[in-house]
């Protein structure tokens, strides 16, 4: 449930801006790597160089030209006495807009192309990468974590991206325009119209500075907050049968009313800014007509210049107030990126060597020659197992949970590679073997039936992409689950919910098997299920998993007497070692570990 | 939205307060144009400094109050919605906790975190909008608008022209706008969907072998988003920047024709920078009201999902009048109980359940999936209520007592073991907090976990992972049979709570239960037939019935599903013969 939390964190506009304040679920980190993060995403936006030299081109042509527009404003005051001249400056100005207006479009145009394509690679990278990483990678991080990396981390630098180019390089351009166009007008006034400028910086940075622990401490808090809530939610059932709600929600009070406060203090901060500019600049007008009348009536000044510099004063506080927001945005994007970076970064562990090559034309003989395996080191899981399985024969493995018998089958499939000893099908050592080929041959049912949102047809035809709808519906028959599937509402094209939570676990189990049946695999594993499957429900599967089993080699995870019995070899795992095997009978002749497992089942039985 | 702005009620004052401040700032602003006017028409103009100079000490001393306003205005306004939010979010908490079973079934713990966090900030976002910028938009263009006539009626006639030109091109855009946007969303959502089964599904992808497959419809939801995503930023890159142009145009048209006036000397130079001024005043609150339909459309679904949460009754509540338990001794009796889902007897879960269990007794339930096993027992603690007939606990029906008293008399290890992150100790501790180590210890041996507790190298203080993924099934499962022990219940329920557990352990864990609940009620649900053999009585639940009940010897004898299902799982009708 992690994961539909995080799904749900990003159901944000793609490019959504909403203010520097905005309670999001995006953290404020600081990127440790600035430039090579920079350099690094950088390179996604290489291919578009060209588009970008453009939108460049375009951003200087409308900075300067927004730049122009008080200036001649102030110009076409001045020929307010002068009909000519007046046409004249008008219809520049006329052609300065619509100049700007294209320059504006065009730039919009094209960088909401490159950023949205950057963008995709971000992310196609990110997936595809994942196919690569090994099981032991997803075992290492939580899904809801990798969830944020694809959708917030991504979000994250989207959002300073398709805003932050444009508007980093016209504001910086239009700061120095601005500051060069008053130079050269008039130096006195420039320079009082500058007076405010250190105030507007002063003002910025010490908020910016402020506000920026304030909002990693909020966002902390907010995380802590969330991950209460949604901890309580899926134990929800428990508080209620244990009587724990009003624990509950002293925990939530104390976490929410953090939140809030930490969020009043942050945010007025935030929130002072852009007013505060508002008024600074009609400070900054103020200087400015007043300095300008001043120096008007020593003949130093036009009136015309005046509103040249009235204009400046209103464009001064905008790029200011942006690049404050921009701060935050480039921050969290470029930790966002580092986090992304770090996913593509990740070492694939199983890669196949270089001279793996595919196995075909299995027959499906499998040996274990003293194989051992640790997931972390130091805790061996499997300690010097060795076994042989014969063609077509099925082998029964049992023990108690822990025992080491999942971690056979992970092997087996190389979820994971082993340390020492060695693994070979037909032969040759599993390592060896290109991974694609290897599990091709192998046809997994595992205990937790994994149904994707599509309907039950897709489903089966997961086991084999190619297959028509007869076969899938021939390979359901086969399993024992065409009755079922035809009777839900719209039998095969019925939609499944997430993890198919519309059928029940047996019913799901059958669908896996039809899969399974659908692949046609040399070598069968099944984890046999224990729980929640009603027995007659239980009969119908091991009918399609015998069926299935037939003719193939084939490992079981046996819960159920009746596999143990018509296993070929029962093989009884406990911690990590094999330490009894043979057949049924051959095994509660001995005596040992089975028999005493097979009598606690009967305890108590007048048989 | 009305509903929700009750929770403003509270802090009614400060906002009003908050919003005669805003009110006051664009006053402020609005007078700035004026001003500059009377400095260029009255101080150079007329070759005034004292003009000048007063005039520009009381543009600063308007900048001053200005700024003082918005600190005010700032101060108030976040306080006010951060109050707010902290306020919607604790009332659907606490709806949350009084939700029964039932209302949980319907709301998923993704659903409700969407409603107390993104929903919530929706929500918030407006509220402070709202405060701060939002009302003030529309002041500052009326108050724009006004003084333009005020200054030049001919001059306003070209913005006569003007705002409905970019008022409609706003309104055209956010109609435009509205369907690309939510179908953003759903190529959004496309995509999470493919990402999350991935995850969830990462086994079933490597061992069918199917990566590739994976990442063509990865890179079809991807392609999807941002083409989606592209159009819709193409078209508001078109919206800014032409209102702007329009602005623009309408300044080229005030100084020509300003120009001509003032050459004509029927207006002054200073009346038409402020004119200009003016115009320029407009730009950002007509810009602000576009965006502002569809943030408030977005906030419009969010307040529905809020309330739905609000609205929800919980399904089980205290009756008034409701009596305290005190003392259990235990007797559980189902008098011809119906029940449904859906309050509807017509289709029962459960149907005609008459059962009686006594202080003492073990009783188990077998029967198929989705055959009422879980309901049944659900009914005990009024997780449900029944929908017809009745339960009664020493005689008193269940409906009668409070919850509050119910259910720590009542112990429960559900099927699926959901344990919290901290320590072990804390787990089990979770439905009695003062109990002593020993008593935790003596719980967590009764269930088996004591020997793998203390083998972790923090024994008891070992840390649970999220979920608990730092254990197996069974030893979950373990755990909350000890959590359910430690509350020293007189009924206790296991819903197949062994399921993970290996049969020698279960064994072991009936062995200590017998001791430990030889005077207590324990009802137990289980797949295995060899956990109920000892039990007092057998209940075979078939569709919803009770289709037999007795011993294991009774039922051997009398109950051919019984047989069947001891068949099935027990072998050829051959038991060990050693």
């Amino acid at each position: 449930m992690a994961s539909s939390m995080s799904h749900r964190q990003t159901r944000r506009g793609p490019f959504g801006h909403r203010g520097p304040g905005a309670m999001r679920g995006m953290r404020v980190e600081k990127a440790r790597d600035v430039r090579g993060t920079l350099l690094r995403l950088s390179t996604y936006l290489r291919p578009f160089t060209p588009a970008l030299v453009l939108v460049v081109f375009l951003i200087v042509l409308s900075t300067a030209l927004g730049v122009l527009g008080p200036y001649l404003l102030g110009m076409a005051v001045d020929q307010f006495g002068n009909p000519s001249g007046l046409l004249r400056v008008t219809l520049f100005m006329l052609g300065a807009y619509v100049l700007s207006w294209l320059a504006q479009v065009g730039q919009n145009y094209i960088m909401a192309t490159v950023m949205q394509k950057a963008l995709r690679t971000v992310r196609r990278d990110l997936f595809e990468h994942l196919q690569l990483l090994s099981l032991r990678f997803f075992d290492r991080q939580p899904h809801g974590e990798l969830m944020s990396r694809l959708t917030n981390d991504i979000d994250a630098i989207n959002r300073a991206l398709s805003q932050g180019i444009t508007q980093l390089v016209s504001n910086l351009l239009s700061l120095v325009g601005v500051l060069v166009a008053m130079f050269t007008l008039n130096l006195w006034l420039a320079l009082g119209s500058l007076t405010v400028l250190p105030l507007m910086v002063l003002l910025t940075l010490a908020v910016a500075k402020r506000t920026f622990e304030g909002f990693r401490r909020l966002q902390m808090q907010l995380g802590q907050l969330n991950g209460m809530m949604e901890e309580t939610f899926s134990g929800q059932r428990v508080v209620r049968a244990f009587g724990q709600e009003a624990a509950a929600i002293e925990a939530f009070d104390r976490n929410n009313v953090a939140v809030r406060d930490t969020g009043i203090q942050t945010m007025v901060l935030t929130l002072l800014i852009p007013p505060m500019m508002t008024v600074l600049s009609n400070a900054d007008i103020a200087v400015v007509a007043g300095l300008g009348g001043w120096l008007a009536l020593r003949g130093m000044a036009t009136v015309g210049t005046i509103v040249t510099f009235i204009g400046y004063a209103r464009k001064f506080a905008q790029p200011l107030r942006h690049l404050a927001n921009l701060y935050n945005s480039v921050q969290a994007a470029l930790a966002g990126a580092e986090r992304v970076f770090e996913i593509i970064d990740e070492q694939p562990e199983l890669v196949d060597v270089p001279d793996a090559t595919a196995l075909d034309d299995i027959k499906g003989e499998v040996v274990f020659d003293h194989v051992s395996f640790h997931y972390v080191p130091d805790v061996p899981v499997l300690k010097d197992v060795s076994l042989t399985a014969q063609p077509g024969r099925t082998i029964a493995l049992v023990g108690p949970t822990g025992a080491g018998k999942t971690t056979m089958v992970n092997l087996l499939t190389r979820f994971y590679d082993i340390q020492d000893g060695a693994i070979r099908v037909d032969g040759r050592d599993i390592r060896k073997i290109q991974k694609r080929s290897l599990r091709q041959e192998l046809g997994i049912v595992l205990q937790d039936t994994f149904l994707f949102s599509d309907t039950v047809m897709e489903n089966i035809r997961y086991g084999r992409l190619d297959a028509s709808d007869e076969e899938c519906i021939e390979a359901a028959r086969l399993a024992n689950a065409d009755q079922f599937i035809r009777q839900l509402p719209q039998g095969y094209q019925t939609e499944l919910s997430e993890r198919g939570s519309n059928l029940s676990q047996g019913q799901r189990q059958l669908l896996a098997i039809a899969r399974a049946v659908l692949t046609d695999p040399g070598i069968l594993i099944l984890d046999e299920a224990t729980s929640s499957v009603d027995t007659r429900t239980e009969v119908r599967i091991q009918e399609a998993l015998l069926r299935l089993m037939e003719g193939r080699t084939s490992f079981v995870i046996a819960h159920r007497l009746s596999t143990i019995r018509n296993a070929d070899k029962v093989l009884v795992i406990n911690e990590g070692r094999i330490i009894e095997r043979g057949t049924h009978e051959e095994l509660l002749a001995q005596r040992g570990f089975y028999y005493n497992l097979y009598m606690s089942q009967f305890k108590g039985t007048n048989m | 939205m009305q509903r929700i702005l009750r929770f403003l009620k509270p802090y009614r004052r400060d906002s009003i307060l908050a919003l005669l401040l805003m009110v006051a700032m664009t006053a402020a602003d609005l007078a700035t144009p004026g001003l500059v006017q009377r400095i260029i028409d009255l101080g150079i103009a007329q070759n005034n400094m004292t003009v000048v100079r007063n005039t520009t000490l009381l543009m600063l001393g308007a900048g001053v109050v200005s700024a003082l306003l918005t600190v005010g205005n700032s101060v108030l306004s976040v306080r006010v919605t951060q109050h707010f939010a902290a306020d919607l979010r604790s009332a659907l908490f606490r709806r949350v906790q009084s939700f029964s079973f039932g209302n949980l079934d319907h709301l998923q713990t993704g659903q409700l975190m969407v409603r107390l966090t993104s929903d919530v900030n929706q929500v918030q976002q407006i509220v402070l909008m709202s405060l701060r910028i939002l009302t003030r938009a529309p002041l500052l263009l009326l108050g724009s608008f006004g003084l333009m006539i005020l200054t030049s009626p001919q001059l306003a006639l070209i913005m006569a022209a003007l705002i409905p030109a970019t008022t409609g091109m706003v309104l055209v855009f956010v109609a435009k706008g509205r369907p690309l946007f939510l179908e953003v969303q759903r190529k959004l959502d496309k995509l999470n969907t493919v990402l999350q089964e991935n995850l969830a599904g990462v086994r079933v992808v490597k061992a069918f072998v199917r990566g590739d497959h994976e990442n063509a419809r990865f890179d079809a939801a991807n392609t999807d988003l941002m083409g989606q995503t592209i159009k819709v930023i193409r078209l508001f890159a078109i919206l800014v920047p032409t209102l702007f142009l329009f602005i623009n145009l309408g300044m080229v048209a005030v100084v020509w024709f300003g120009g001509q006036r003032v050459i004509h000397e029927t207006l002054t130079t200073g009346q038409v920078v402020a004119f200009v001024n003016y115009l320029l005043s407009t730009i950002f609150p007509l810009l602000l009201m576009g965006m502002m339909v569809n943030i408030l459309s977005a906030a419009q679904a969010s307040v529905h999902r809020i309330l739905e949460v609000l609205d929800s009754a919980p399904e089980v509540q205290n009756r008034p009048g409701a009596c305290t338990l005190s003392d259990m001794k235990g007797r559980v009796a189902f008098e011809n109980v119906c029940f449904s889902y859906n309050h509807d007897c017509s289709e029962p879960v459960l149907n005609s359940i008459s059962l009686v269990a006594e202080p003492g007794e073990t009783v188990a339930i077998l029967g198929a999936t989705g055959s009422g096993k879980s309901s049944l027992i659900h009914l005990i603690p009024r997780f449900y209520d029944v929908t017809s007939g009745q339960i009664t606990i020493d005689g008193t029906d269940v409906r009668d007592v409070t919850l509050e008293s119910l259910r720590p008399h009542i112990g429960v290890a559900l099927q699926d073991a959901v344990l919290f992150s901290g320590s072990i100790r804390d787990n089990i501790r979770y439905g009695r907090a003062d109990a002593t180590d020993e008593e935790v210890i003596a719980a967590a041996k009764a269930a088996q976990a004591h020997d793998f507790i203390v083998d972790f190298p923090g024994g008891y203080d070992t840390q649970i992972g999220q979920r608990g993924v730092n254990l197996s099934g069974g030893q979950k499962q373990r755990i909350a049979i000890a959590r359910a022990l430690l509350i020293r219940p007189r009924i206790l329920i296991l819903d197949d709570s062994t399921s993970s557990v290996d049969v020698e352990t279960e064994a072991k864990i009936e062995a200590a239960l017998e001791q430990l609940m030889a005077d207590r009620t324990s009802f137990v649900i289980a797949q295995r037939v060899s956990t109920v053999l000892r039990a007092d009585k057998i209940v075979v639940l078939e569709r919803g019935q009770i289709a037999a009940v007795g011993t294991h010897s009774d039922l051997m004898a009398s109950s051919p599903i019984y047989q069947e299902i001891y068949e099935s799982q027990l072998g050829d009708g051959g038991g060990p013969n050693g």
